[in-house]
């Protein structure tokens, strides 16, 4: 599964469990306005760790605004 | 000692602004104008509630109410109709102050807080005539509401001297200062802000009907220079990709663990910055303040002897001792606040409280729920760190043996405690993953090692 593919379901399935209203996720959809909140983040970003096994967030120097950014952030780290 | 005397105890008024989401107003004017009128007077003496939900208006009201009343308490605008009434009556209050309805009559509000006894009065942003000038009667006390495990706030009793202890008597900085922040000033860490920016300038109140972009919009056209919020308001706040509209000298986390993602982040978006932490508690007051950049605090802090401040670390938890300790809790059933030695106990166990986004989670109430499933033999939650909330709460469990055998097995044990703890516990409380493991390690007093405690 790729990487962007990975997060997508991430995504949907947290959403799922926390029981929020996911908006279509295209790359330039900013993630305050995803319908996730904070606690759903953490939970994907974890869970991605656990997926993946890096969090590229340690050395991230800008936080990500968009799902697209979200989605670079985790792909330019696996390369 | 009174707000509105040291404000103007050089003779001039005050030169700031609170600037509010919908209106701004000059201290200056608070001279010869008021949000109460002639209802200040009616207020001499008394306890009062303070539960306007807008923030400006609660800021002018504290402002007014300093040496005017006996006890102000300080509602938070998500104090529940539940909890109210048992506020109103530990703290004795004889009256409530409310905006609801403004401009509609002194009991206005009254429908509004049904079963709430004593005097309704309503306070407006829009000012009015004071009438007399301002005198001082009373020794104010501020009663702040903090959350309690069980869920009833408690309410905690400080002075003006306690509550500017932490930076009274530190020099005015140079230049006119404009403090922003993301939290309420009926909060500890907001009302801090609150009282600095008073003294040394400007404040740029948050709303919560406003996004975090506007309010950062807002902040820029004030010239915000001091900006404060915990680690998940910044996360957010980062997140919103609106934190170039702002150029702040200063900035200022407290309330929850500041890692050092979180640190390098903020010092990366604002290069030009001080980044400085700090730990305070309602009941505590401001712990220390770190600007060296780095999470965590200087281990030369604790028993430094002439601080400012006293700290400890006994018994797993971190002391305090300071002129900006609270003085006690308020009702019949309150528990003492200091020990003997005057030391106030944070509660923050080194390795206890979990602090998720500033939530906090007590191991053992989770704990319980998953021990409460009958294939489980123990269990321990604990911290995983999260660059989102700080943390995020994980769960390792013993399984009784023959209670579930093979992987399959296992998964449902697991999605069963799942489904338990989503339905008694907050969102933020159930486990984001569940680890079965062979054994847990147990102390030579028979009590679980947790990790860090």
């Amino acid at each position: 599964m790729s990487v962007r593919a990975t997060i997508t379901s991430l995504f949907e399935q947290v959403a799922r469990e926390q029981q929020r209203k996911l908006s279509p996720l295209s790359d330039d959809l900013k993630l305050l306005a995803s319908g996730l909140d904070s606690l759903s983040f953490a939970l994907i970003v974890a869970r991605l760790e656990d997926k993946l096994g890096y969090d590229p967030f340690d050395t991230a120097e800008s936080f990500p605004v968009t799902f697209g950014d979200f989605v670079r952030l985790y792909e330019s780290h696996s390369r | 000692m009174w707000l509105w005397g040291s404000l103007t105890a050089s003779g001039t008024p005050p030169s700031g602004c609170l600037y509010g989401a919908g209106a701004r107003i000059e201290l200056a004017t608070l001279a010869g104008a008021s949000s109460l009128g002639a209802r200040l007077e009616a207020l001499r003496g008394r306890t009062v509630l303070v539960a306007a939900r807008d923030q400006l208006s609660a800021a002018l009201a504290l402002i007014e109410l300093d040496g005017v009343v006996r006890r102000m308490v300080l509602c938070p605008p998500d104090l529940s109709a539940e909890h109210a009434p048992a506020v109103m009556r530990d703290s004795g209050a004889d009256a409530y102050l409310t905006d609801a309805g403004a401009d509609a009559g002194a009991d206005a509000g009254a429908t509004a807080v049904r079963g709430l006894e004593g005097l309704h009065v309503s306070s407006a942003a829009a000012l009015r005539p004071l009438g007399l000038a301002r005198r001082r009667s009373h020794d104010t006390e501020w009663i702040l509401l903090t959350s309690g495990t069980s869920g009833a706030p408690k309410l905690v009793q400080h002075t003006l001297a306690s509550l500017t202890s932490a930076f009274s008597a530190q020099e005015a900085p140079p230049g006119p200062l404009v403090w922003g922040t993301f939290y309420d000033i009926r909060r500890y860490g907001g009302l801090q802000i609150f009282l600095r920016a008073l003294y040394h300038g400007s404040l740029v109140l948050s709303s919560a009907a406003e996004s975090t972009a506007d309010f950062l919009a807002r902040a820029a056209a004030a010239g915000v220079t001091h900006i404060s919020g915990t680690p998940s308001h910044w996360r957010r706040a980062l997140m919103s990709g609106a934190t170039a509209r702002i150029s702040p000298r200063y900035v200022r986390l407290s309330g929850e663990i500041a890692d050092q993602a979180i640190l390098d982040s903020l010092r990366h978006a604002f290069p030009q910055a001080t980044v400085a932490h700090a730990f305070a508690s309602t009941e505590a007051g401001v712990g220390f303040e770190v600007r060296d950049g780095l999470a965590g605090f200087p281990a030369g802090l604790v028993g430094a002897p002439g601080a400012a401040v006293d700290i400890d670390v006994a018994g797993g938890t971190l002391r305090l001792r300071s002129a900006g300790n609270a003085t006690g809790y308020l009702g019949a059933h309150a528990p003492a606040l200091k020990d003997s030695d005057g030391f106030i106990d944070t509660g923050d166990r080194v390795g206890g409280v979990i602090n998720v986004g500033g939530l906090k989670v007590y191991p053992e109430e989770v704990e319980a729920i998953i021990n409460a499933h009958p294939g489980v033999r123990i269990s321990l939650v604990k911290a995983r760190r999260s660059p989102i909330t700080g943390a995020v709460v994980t769960a390792e469990v013993v399984l009784i043996e023959g209670a579930a055998t093979g992987a399959q097995a296992e998964e449902l044990v697991k999605g069963e405690i799942l489904q338990a703890c989503r339905r008694a516990l907050a969102a933020h409380k159930v486990p984001m993953s569940i680890r079965i493991v062979p054994a847990l390690e147990v102390s030579g007093s028979g009590k679980l090692v947790r990790p860090d405690a």
